[in-house]
């Protein structure tokens, strides 16, 4: 009963301690008692729903749309190439962590449908909240797999419901990059996606993502645009330079390569502390953080072209 | 020796209800109903009393009648219903001089129970999926309502905390719907064209008019301390919920929401308080596994609460709002209650 609806949940479950004792104290309920508390009436014959949005704002519907009509733009003209895709575990829930670029970013959408493709497991992807607060935007986001990066979202969808969890710690500091800066990651935040992947007790897997930059790069940000529209960066591209207003919306064809790395387990803490050394998690935020960077330029060296990979 | 409740609210839907539930139950000796308003459904044994809205007798009838238990079901939390000043002098300045009664030397409460609002946890776009009841609000409250509700459980946290021995327990609603129950959203959901905001699709929990009264009888029955949500299993987008309603959506600019409702909300068209808008924006779910831990099994989903109350809606769209069957007479009442012309069943003993 961990998810309060139809959520998808694996059938490996460990028994949840909470619903044997839920199920004790009705079993112990005093018979005389029964007049005043309704006992439960059966459960109604039909589905009352007429959407199949779940409690994350998902529609499996949308879903299957939205990968029919990207499944192209992956395969043709991202031409995604992924390494290691055997790291991701096949059941529970693991964090994956990237680095994240592109003004408009480029990576999720890939990372997503290439795994859900490959191995059949849905993917969520947090988002900054400001995803939220933009009309239509923010409802499609939710509708094709995204989610709000709140730490309890998080929490409950890794260890409750035993999902991947995408996130991008960098936040918008990583796409508001601009083109000179490329490739070089920046702080990964406070080190909030450890200490959730601790409380989870669930492996951390650092993904490594060469391409997005150049899909979509930042020549110059327009400062004060950004702080009337309260946005994190207001990005000039060099696809709208190049193209006019159509490149503000349009990609240039980059080759994506993916490398999977180790996954990186917390094994001697415990799930579910109220709080972690904040020594032990900036220590372990940082390591993961210099092995992306690594993966990077390992990745980079070996590529002889953007275009062709 | 049986209990002795008063019920606050007696008037509102709640406290008539849930005085009706009691009535049935031989372990309660007494209860007595505060209110303003006369009750408006037909009660055996309650004893209503009349009272201003801040409940400044209270001290004297906790004293006279020598309750046990208090269910105080009197909070406000449609702010269309009345003004900011009202809305104060009810819920803080009432809630205040309930737990002053309560805790007066020589009163015999042992058990509290409160009925709150998850608007307690506010709306916004920082928010969490799901609330638990430790999850904090991620705002001050702006609008009167929510700041009353954060006050009136800070009396009630105040309460429980000087007097360990009485079980408070403080029970945090989320959006009522049933065919007997008018909110905010029930009404919006009774118009042609209801309500959205453009771009929008929020995700709203419901729970069952019946499911509240059964969950406050529960607390009462097993003892059971502490702060739990009260709302059905899923979270339908609003769309759907209007779609099963069988209405259609206005979609209202998302910029300047406020400004173009404006005119609507005085020309009487719609009333959506203050605290809705963000609800429509975003959405709110609470967390309800507490209170199913404790034992407590809903009759009602979200989805199933929804289409409950959408028949009831057909029904009253056919056969018209029904006629209130029952209006309070003293003198009647007082003649059944109290008349030695009466022949009563004994009960007690």
């Amino acid at each position: 009963m961990a998810a309060p609806e139809e959520a998808p949940v694996p059938e490996d479950r460990p028994p949840d301690t909470d619903t044997a004792e839920a199920v004790d104290l009705r079993l112990h309920q005093p018979e005389d008692h029964g007049a005043l508390v309704h006992v439960a009436a059966p459960p109604q014959p039909s589905d009352p729903r007429l959407s199949d949005v779940d409690e994350w704002g998902r529609s499996e519907h949308m879903r299957e749309i939205a990968r029919k009509a990207y499944d192209p733009v992956y395969r043709h003209w991202f031409r995604v190439e992924w390494e290691g895709m055997e790291n991701i575990p096949r059941s529970g829930g693991a964090l994956l962590v990237a680095n994240h670029a592109g003004a408009i970013p480029s990576d999720a959408p890939a990372i997503m449908h290439g795994i859900e493709k490959e191995l059949g497991r849905p993917v969520y992807g947090l988002a900054d909240n400001l995803f939220k607060s933009i009309p239509l935007i923010g409802t499609m986001w939710a509708r094709v797999g995204g989610v709000a990066g709140h730490p309890d979202n998080a929490y409950r969808l890794l260890r409750e419901q035993r999902q991947l969890v995408l996130v991008f710690p960098e936040g918008a500091k990583g796409p508001g990059k601009t083109w000179n800066e490329r490739y070089r990651l920046r702080r990964f935040g406070r080190g909030g996606f450890v200490e959730i992947a601790m409380r989870a007790g669930v492996p951390v897997v650092p993904i490594a993502f060469v391409g997005a930059e150049e899909s979509m790069p930042i020549v110059f940000r327009l400062q004060t645009l950004a702080k009337v529209f309260g946005l994190p960066y207001a990005p000039v591209t060099a696809n709208v330079l190049a193209l006019g207003p159509a490149g503000a919306l349009t990609y240039f064809p980059a080759k994506f390569k993916i490398r999977v790395l180790e996954p990186v387990e917390f094994k001697d803490v415990l799930p579910n502390q109220e709080r972690y050394s904040r020594n032990r998690v900036m220590d372990e935020s940082e390591a993961i953080r210099e092995k992306i960077q690594e993966a990077l330029y390992d990745m980079l060296r070996e590529r002889q072209s953007i275009w062709r990979g | 020796m049986g209990r002795r409740v008063l019920v606050t609210g007696l008037g509102t839907f709640w406290g008539g209800k849930v005085a009706q539930a009691l009535e049935k139950d031989p372990g309660v000796d007494v209860i007595v109903g505060l209110d303003t308003t006369e009750p408006t459904i037909e009660l055996e044994r309650t004893e209503y009393v009349r009272s201003d809205e801040n409940y400044s007798i209270l001290n004297r009838i906790v004293r006279a009648t020598q309750v046990d238990t208090i269910i105080h079901t009197f909070l406000v939390v449609d702010s269309t219903s009345v003004g900011s000043r009202r809305l104060h002098e009810v819920n803080v300045i009432g809630t205040m001089n309930l737990f002053a009664a309560a805790s007066a030397s020589g009163s015999k409460v042992r058990d509290v129970v409160v009925k709150s609002s998850t608007l307690v946890y506010g709306t916004s776009m920082e928010d969490p999926v799901w609330f638990t009841e430790n999850t904090p609000r991620s705002h001050t409250p702006r609008t009167p309502v929510e700041q009353s509700l954060e006050e009136v459980e800070g009396y009630v946290r105040d309460f429980a905390q000087d007097n360990p021995h009485v079980t408070v327990s403080l029970l945090r609603f989320s959006n009522v719907i049933g065919a007997d129950i008018s909110t905010p959203l029930t009404r919006a959901l009774r118009l042609p064209l209801v309500p959205s905001i453009m771009g929008f699709d929020p995700r709203f929990q419901f729970v069952d008019e019946d499911d509240v009264i059964n969950s406050i009888l529960f607390v009462l029955e097993h003892d059971q301390p502490g702060i739990y949500n009260v709302a059905g299993d899923g979270l339908l987008p609003w769309s759907e919920v209007v779609d099963m309603c069988g209405k259609r959506r206005v979609p209202l600019p998302p910029l300047g929401t406020e400004l173009v409702a404006w005119p609507l909300r005085r020309l009487g068209i719609f009333e959506i308080p203050d605290e809705y808008w963000g609800l429509l924006r975003y959405g709110r779910g609470v967390d309800n596994r507490k209170l199913k831990a404790a034992g407590f099994t809903y009759k009602h989903t979200s989805a199933s609460a929804v289409e409950a109350f959408v028949r009831g809606m057909r029904l009253s769209g056919t056969v018209g709002e029904r006629e209130p069957e029952y209006k309070y007479e003293r003198d009647v009442e007082q003649f059944f209650r109290h008349s030695p012309a009466v022949v009563r069943e004994t009960t007690s003993d």
